[in-house]
């Protein structure tokens, strides 16, 4: 056994002080020595650090992070160090279950993919590929998801496909589209080397992505360290850090970007030169932003105007700034609106395309970015645009098919809508692969419903039984990172290749190899009668992925596995201009809002209405990027006096997810093993709460009860991760999307889950209730039993340490 | 002069559109975009109509039937479920552009009547009548191949 650190504990790491060129450390942890070490990135979040996977007698047994990578320059952190031994776990699914009399039962590969192509068969038939949807992940490689994209666009023709991506990172790409006509994040990490500034908007680093923190703890602990403003209601590690830290009330992220935003064109701190030539909207935005006094914002927020006075100066002074921003902003009210408001700011200062200064409209999953670029997540591949016809005609030309066949009659599906016809009908097939909507989605219990109705023919893809995947009708076991080669990209356009190191479990098969199977059995064919997906394994999947993306802007067509093999991760775009990829987009100060190229037309950021092509091309506002403007709206359930407080959902540091992975490691299981609910001071002691007091939080949708934990956060406002279900064991209601709102953004349609309105009360552990999951298959769950044994009951909590 | 039976046409359409959007999103809850979209839209009909009352003080409303009975033929009783949903957002849409072209006839008679005034309530409020009908375009094209193609 090696551990270069005890990352439970010391979860950053000791610091590496920099300016300019951020210091290597290797960070490992092996359980034996490796035979051998095979080249892959981490997939337990959204940053991809370059790992080494290392192997013996067959299994995985630790791994390292990768010094030559210039994501996280040889850094791991926590979930990175520990979560491989998921892998492992002896309760991974290992052969296909078709479900008999309500229980599912093994079965070999041929039954269960008959099954699927015979119900798939039958259905097309009778109510065509409209009733047919696929709900992938962000955990899949770009070969997965661009297979499962051509199968659902070219070879059924099924305009409902989208990926829990639209939980996390929808506002990412909405507010790129919007403000920049595409996705693509202008900025790149090594904007963080140098920048003077970083604002944090609801984005709690420390804790989402640690590695990427540590490059700042570093910067801070360096020469000219960048000064720190956080825009977050709760007191966390990140805000600890910040020189301004702004806790505005839930919900209003808006008003308080608009105040920033009124002050900095107030005092002249900006760019008049670049604002005429490279954007259009300025006076709109002005006149718009000009009521946002911090007078007005203090009384809509809560931030008190000398904070937002001084965050102003900050940003005014300073020659370089770095924004990200992450679900604080995307899964609360007005997220796209909120999420371009930060967009504008660096337009308005210039502060973009250049090295230090750069936005991060960051990812939540690991391949988040490849579900967006694939076409798996409501777009269409390579960020074409759904509505403008020369688009498709290309990629009909791309894969030899009729246009007609690709849907384009409307934007593609998105989750929400996309469970909203499972519950009234007329989907009537639903494909999900490698995610749990039984606990990641909003309002549980109708999201059970849905997933019990009969007539809903559930075909659930996944490496373990989760409370989703155990009420498939078929059930396929699948092989994961480590199991399989394919690659991703992060959030700063780095793409890594990840090999195959081991075997996977028994009959587990790889999501590639599923798709592709399923592709050659229902015989997708092109034009000219030839099988419409041309590609066998991955390697074949990423050429031809290549093909699809050259001359776009994500375009990988200058890359090879064997050039991703030297070392570092590269960064699209690649191609014959830049052969090792390119640092920043937008250098030129040229964004891709031209009519030709762009992804969107763009969206009402209120309603959501789109703009249609007549109407952009009479704007066309030809590379000039978008100040979007929006007042800011009220959230639309607000406490009141049957239920009181503001209840916000999030993450923690050791877990991801809903723990099907993280809570497979004993160490990350024991960190934080169980939800709590975090309280102020103020509440807990008027309603005599103690810390580690059972309590029983209720909203309009349901219930959860939980042990309380008091501080760090502001009176009236409650918080409660949200990764823990029911897999584990037999729990009371715990899982935080009990009690979350079936609502969504305008445009991103990314759901609300940082707001909802919930009472609590002091309950005694008698008054505990059942496990609302108690159906689940209790046989195939207790494999999992020795794991359960080692609850330790403590709860740990963001700001505590 | 005629622009008092035409304001009162346009006070009218909109109080129609006001109420049958908030109708809509009262049955049609379990959609959750409808619901909360439907208020919102509603809440801007809303403002315009209390604008309106100025310029019916202005001009003297002479009242008109035609808008009661357009309301009549569209809204008769709840449709139910996804065709349901269809029908009423179909309808909305022809309230809207009821609304929207009153506005744009009013527009014209106040520059001839040099109400600089009402000129400009009607150019700012068109602006939000046709967002209110460029989503309900937006979300009729996205839920009609579903409901005429896949439902049933
Ligand atoms: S920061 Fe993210 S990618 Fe890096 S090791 Fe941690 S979980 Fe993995």
């Amino acid at each position: 056994m090696h551990e270069t650190r005890d990352s439970i504990k010391d979860i950053w790491g000791g610091r590496t002080p920099y300016y300019g060129s951020w210091p290597e450390r290797v960070d490992e942890r092996t359980l034996e020595e490796p035979e051998r070490w095979v080249q892959s990135a981490c997939v337990l979040c959204s940053n991809d650090c370059g790992m080494d996977i290392g192997v013996k007698d067959g299994k995985i047994v630790g791994v390292r992070g990768r010094a030559v990578d210039r994501v996280n320059h040889g850094r791991l952190g926590p979930k990175g160090l520990h979560a491989w031994e998921a892998n492992n776990s002896p309760d991974r699914l290992k052969y296909p279950m078709i479900k008999r009399n309500g229980k599912l039962e093994q079965a070999s590969w041929d039954e269960a993919m008959e099954l699927i192509v015979r119900r798939s068969r039958e259905i097309i038939e009778k109510h065509t590929s409209n009733a047919i949807g696929f709900y992938t992940t962000g955990q899949l490689f770009i070969e997965e998801y661009y297979t499962l994209g051509v199968i659902g666009k070219a070879g059924l023709g099924t305009p409902h496909m989208d990926g829990n991506t639209r939980l996390c990172t929808a506002t990412a790409a909405a507010s790129l589209m919007e403000s920049f006509g595409s996705d693509g994040q202008p900025g790149s990490y090594t904007d963080l080397d140098t920048t003077e500034l970083i604002m944090l908007a609801g984005h709690n680093m420390s804790n989402t992505q640690t590695v990427l923190w540590t490059r700042i703890l570093d910067r801070l602990s360096g020469a000219k360290p960048p000064v720190i403003i956080v825009i977050d209601p709760r007191r966390t590690w990140t805000a600890a850090k910040a020189d301004v830290h702004l806790a505005p009330r839930a919900g209003t992220n808006v008003a308080v970007l608009n105040g920033l935003q009124n002050l900095l064109i107030e005092m002249g701190k900006i760019d008049p030169e670049f604002i005429t030539q490279h954007t259009t909207g300025f006076e709109v935005l002005k006149k718009t932003v000009s009521s946002y006094t911090p007078e007005n914002v203090e009384k809509l927020t809560g931030v008190p105007e000398g904070d937002l006075r001084r965050a102003a100066q900050l940003i005014g002074e300073a020659k370089s700034m770095v924004s990200t921003c992450l679900q604080g902003v995307y899964q609360s009210n007005q997220a796209t609106a909120a999420a371009c408001q930060v967009n504008n700011i660096h337009l308005l200062r210039g502060m973009l395309g250049r090295q230090g200064c750069g936005v991060l409209q960051m990812n939540g999953q690991p391949t988040a970015q490849n579900t967006r670029e694939t076409g798996c997540d409501g777009a269409l591949p390579a960020f074409r645009n759904w509505d403008n016809p020369s688009h498709i005609e290309e990629l009909a030309r791309i894969w030899n098919v009729n246009p007609v066949i690709i849907p384009h009659w409307s934007a593609p599906t998105h989750a929400m809508q996309l469970f909203r016809y499972c519950e009234e009908g007329s989907i009537k097939m639903l494909w999900i692969s490698a995610t749990n909507p039984a606990v990641s989605m909003p309002d549980l219990a109708r999201i059970r419903e849905i997933l019990d109705k009969r007539d809903l023919f559930l075909v659930v893809q996944d490496a373990f039984l989760t409370e989703t995947s155990h009420r498939a009708d078929v059930l396929l076991p699948a092989a994961i990172w480590g199991e399989k080669t394919g690659t991703f990209t992060n959030v700063d356009r780095t793409v890594h290749i990840s090999y195959k190191a081991v075997e996977p479990p028994g009959e587990a098969r790889s999501d590639l190899d599923i798709f592709l199977d399923y592709a050659r059995r229902m015989e997708f064919k092109d034009k000219d009668g030839q099988p419409l997906i041309k590609w066998n394994d991955p390697e074949g999947a990423f050429e031809a992925w290549k093909v699809c993306t050259e001359g776009r802007m994500c375009d990988y067509s200058g890359m090879t596995y064997e050039k991703l093999s030297k070392g570092s991760g590269i960064q699209w775009p690649c191609n014959e201009k830049f052969p090792d990829g390119a640092e920043r987009i937008y250098t030129n100060f040229v964004f891709n809002t031209g009519f030709e190229d762009c992804e969107t037309f763009g969206h009402d950021l209120d309603t959501g209405a789109v703009t249609s092509l007549q109407e952009y091309k009479a704007i066309d506002p030809k590379g000039k990027a978008w100040l979007r403007a929006s007042d800011y709206h009220s959230p639309h359930e607000s406490p009141d006096e049957e239920y009181p407080f503001w209840l916000t959902t999030g993450r923690i540091v050791y877990h991801f997810h809903t723990r099907t992975k993280t809570g497979r490691s004993k160490e990350l299981y024991d960190a934080a093993a169980d939800a709590f609910l975090q309280i102020s001071e103020t509440d807990a002691s008027r309603l005599g709460i103690k810390e580690g007091d059972w309590v029983e939080v209720t909203s309009r949708r349901g219930m959860v009860q939980m042990q309380a934990a008091v501080g760090k956060i502001e009176p009236g406002q409650l918080f409660i991760p949200f990764h823990y279900g029911y897999w584990d064991g037999d729990f009371r209601p715990r899982a935080a999307n009990e009690l979350t709102i079936t609502e969504w953004d305008p445009v991103s349609k990314q759901p609300h889950f940082k707001y909802a309105a919930v009472k609590i009360s002091k309950i005694s552990p008698q008054q505990l209730s059942e496990d609302p999951d108690k159906e689940k298959q209790k046989g195939v769950f207790q494999s999992i039993g020795s794991l359960i044994d080692t609850i330790s009951g403590a709860i740990l909590i963001g700001g505590r340490h | 002069m005629f622009i008092a039976n035409y304001i009162g046409l346009l006070h009218g359409s909109e109080t129609h559109l006001k109420d049958s959007l908030l109708k809509v999103a009262e049955h049609h809850k379990s959609e959750p975009d409808i619901e909360y979209i439907c208020q919102m839209l509603a809440g801007w009909s809303d403002m315009h109509i209390q604008h309106l009352e100025h310029f019916i003080k202005r001009y003297e409303e002479a009242k008109e039937s035609e808008p009661d009975k357009l309301q009549k033929t569209l809204f008769h009783g709840i449709r139910k479920g996804a065709l349901g949903l269809l029908r009423d957002l179909h309808d909305l849409y022809l309230l809207a552009t009821e609304v929207e072209i009153s506005y744009m006839v009013i527009t014209q008679a106040s520059q001839a009547l040099r109400d600089d005034e009402l000129e400009k309530f009607c150019k700012d409020a068109i602006k939000e009548t046709e967002r209110q009908i460029n989503w309900l375009k937006t979300r009729l094209k996205q839920s009609a191949p579903q409901v005429l193609v896949a439902a049933g």
